[in-house]
């Protein structure tokens, strides 16, 4: 159940956007992708719209519609199934395409340090270029609130049951985010390295890290995302004399997977290694022009 | 469980298909789904049985096709099955390959009525 206005769209399933500072001003989109806003001063809200308790919505006959056919049909669809998402994404990429815009699509599994990168490169790079920062979880808006901390606008997707983003939440969130032209904007995905990595948000580039706790082996074990991404980071360096990761291993392991894969090993602790972050980051910047 | 996600696009494609058709009732759903398309099977079939019912697949027959990967060798242009994105071509042993199969995400066809 929504704590701030005492819907149960979350309860089935259903995601909730909030920025940041404007926290009474939130969107529930159901499972089926209906939605419903809430103004602040608002007391009531109406649920004039198709709002299903159980996210599934189901089929109503069309007043108008014609007596069914009496035979069968054979329908040839062929039609893909993430369609829809992947038009949503074209759609999105359009958007930050005409405002000149890079999107970074950060994926990793639970605590490789997404959060902790960013809010050392929100510091860091505040003053030379807008940032803007998408955050997704299930529960809480924790990251957000450390996200904020920097200055950097930030709006909060909390995906309920849901394992990963999608393009119609982002297309969502950047209607309550409002990024500049010519800014960079940082979505970090739900930690999961299986499910996000079938979902296109339009970003210009997947960023998946990976950190020297977790196994070397990580890339063979979940290749699907090691396949998408265009960038891998590999965080906690700091920690890298005290556990047994091959370096050398889990980028063999990864190439193996992607060989168009780019590498960078860093510590968002120490900041080791940021400089060559941010290097690509102006880089990825500079190719938008072309 | 992004299956659960990938079972309610099918249930909006099923429903649309239906709607555009003026069909009552879907008698039956082919599904090509390949070996790399990041669906685990149970997963789907756990998630199509906790969304479908109250739809208007819930009384259509699900026949899902299994395509198995295929890679083809960046380095000596052969072709091979593979189970695996990471798979070693099997005439040079390259790891260089692109796959040329086991991606898809389809609903093939509908029988609707
Ligand atoms: N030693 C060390 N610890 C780090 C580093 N980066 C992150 N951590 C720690 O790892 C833990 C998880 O970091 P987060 O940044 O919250 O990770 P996350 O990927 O955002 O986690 P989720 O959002 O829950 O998926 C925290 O305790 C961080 O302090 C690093 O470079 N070195
Ligand atoms: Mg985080
Ligand atoms: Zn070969």
């Amino acid at each position: 159940m929504c704590s701030t206005c005492g819907c149960s769209s979350q309860a089935s399933g259903g995601v909730t956007i909030t920025k940041i500072g404007e926290e009474e001003n939130h969107v529930h989109l159901s499972a089926g992708g209906h939605e419903h806003h809430h103004e602040a001063g608002n007391g009531h809200h109406h649920h004039h719209h198709h709002h299903e308790a159980d996210g599934n919505h189901h089929h109503h006959a069309h007043p108008d519609a014609q007596e069914p056919a009496p035979v069968k049909t054979v329908l040839e669809l062929e039609r893909d199934i993430m369609q829809k998402n992947d038009l949503l994404a074209e759609r999105n990429r359009g958007y930050f395409e005409a405002k000149n815009m890079l999107a970074l699509n950060l994926v990793s599994s639970p605590g490789s340090g997404k959060t902790s990168l960013l809010e050392r490169t929100l510091v860091d790079l505040q003053a030379e270029v807008n940032c803007f920062v998408i955050e997704g979880d299930q529960q809480t808006s924790n990251d957000a609130r450390r996200i904020a901390k920097t200055n950097a606008p930030v709006v909060q997707i909390n995906t309920g049951k849901g394992c990963h983003l999608d393009a119609a939440m982002i297309h969502k969130a950047l209607k309550q985010l409002a990024p500049t032209d010519d800014s960079l904007l940082f979505i970090e995905n739900v930690g999961n390295l299986v499910c996000p990595a079938l979902f296109d948000l339009g970003e210009g580039a997947r960023v998946v890290i990976i950190s020297v706790t977790e196994g070397d082996d990580k890339p063979l074990k979940y290749p699907d995302m090691f396949h998408t991404a265009d960038l891998c980071i590999i965080n906690k360096m700091d920690l890298l004399p005290y556990v047994d990761f091959d370096v050398a291993k889990a980028r063999e392991y990864a190439l193996r997977v992607n060989h168009h894969l780019a590498f960078i090993e860093l510590s968002a602790t120490t900041g080791q290694g940021m400089e060559q972050w941010y290097d690509w980051l102006r880089e990825q910047r500079l190719a938008l022009r072309n | 469980m992004h299956e659960l996600s990938i079972v309610l696009s099918i249930v909006e494609i099923a429903e649309e298909q239906a709607r555009q058709n003026a069909a009552r009732k879907v008698e039956s759903i082919e599904l090509e789904i390949g070996a790399l398309a990041g669906i685990e099977l149970d997963a789907l079939i756990f998630a199509w049985e906790a969304a479908v019912p109250g739809t208007i697949l819930e009384h259509a027959e699900r026949i899902i096709h299994h395509l198995p990967a295929k890679a083809r060798c960046m380095d000596c242009g052969s072709t091979y099955a593979a189970r695996q994105f990471f798979e070693a071509c099997p005439s040079c042993g390259q790891y260089l390959s692109e796959l040329v199969q086991g991606k898809e995400l389809r609903v093939k066809s509908l029988v609707v009525s």
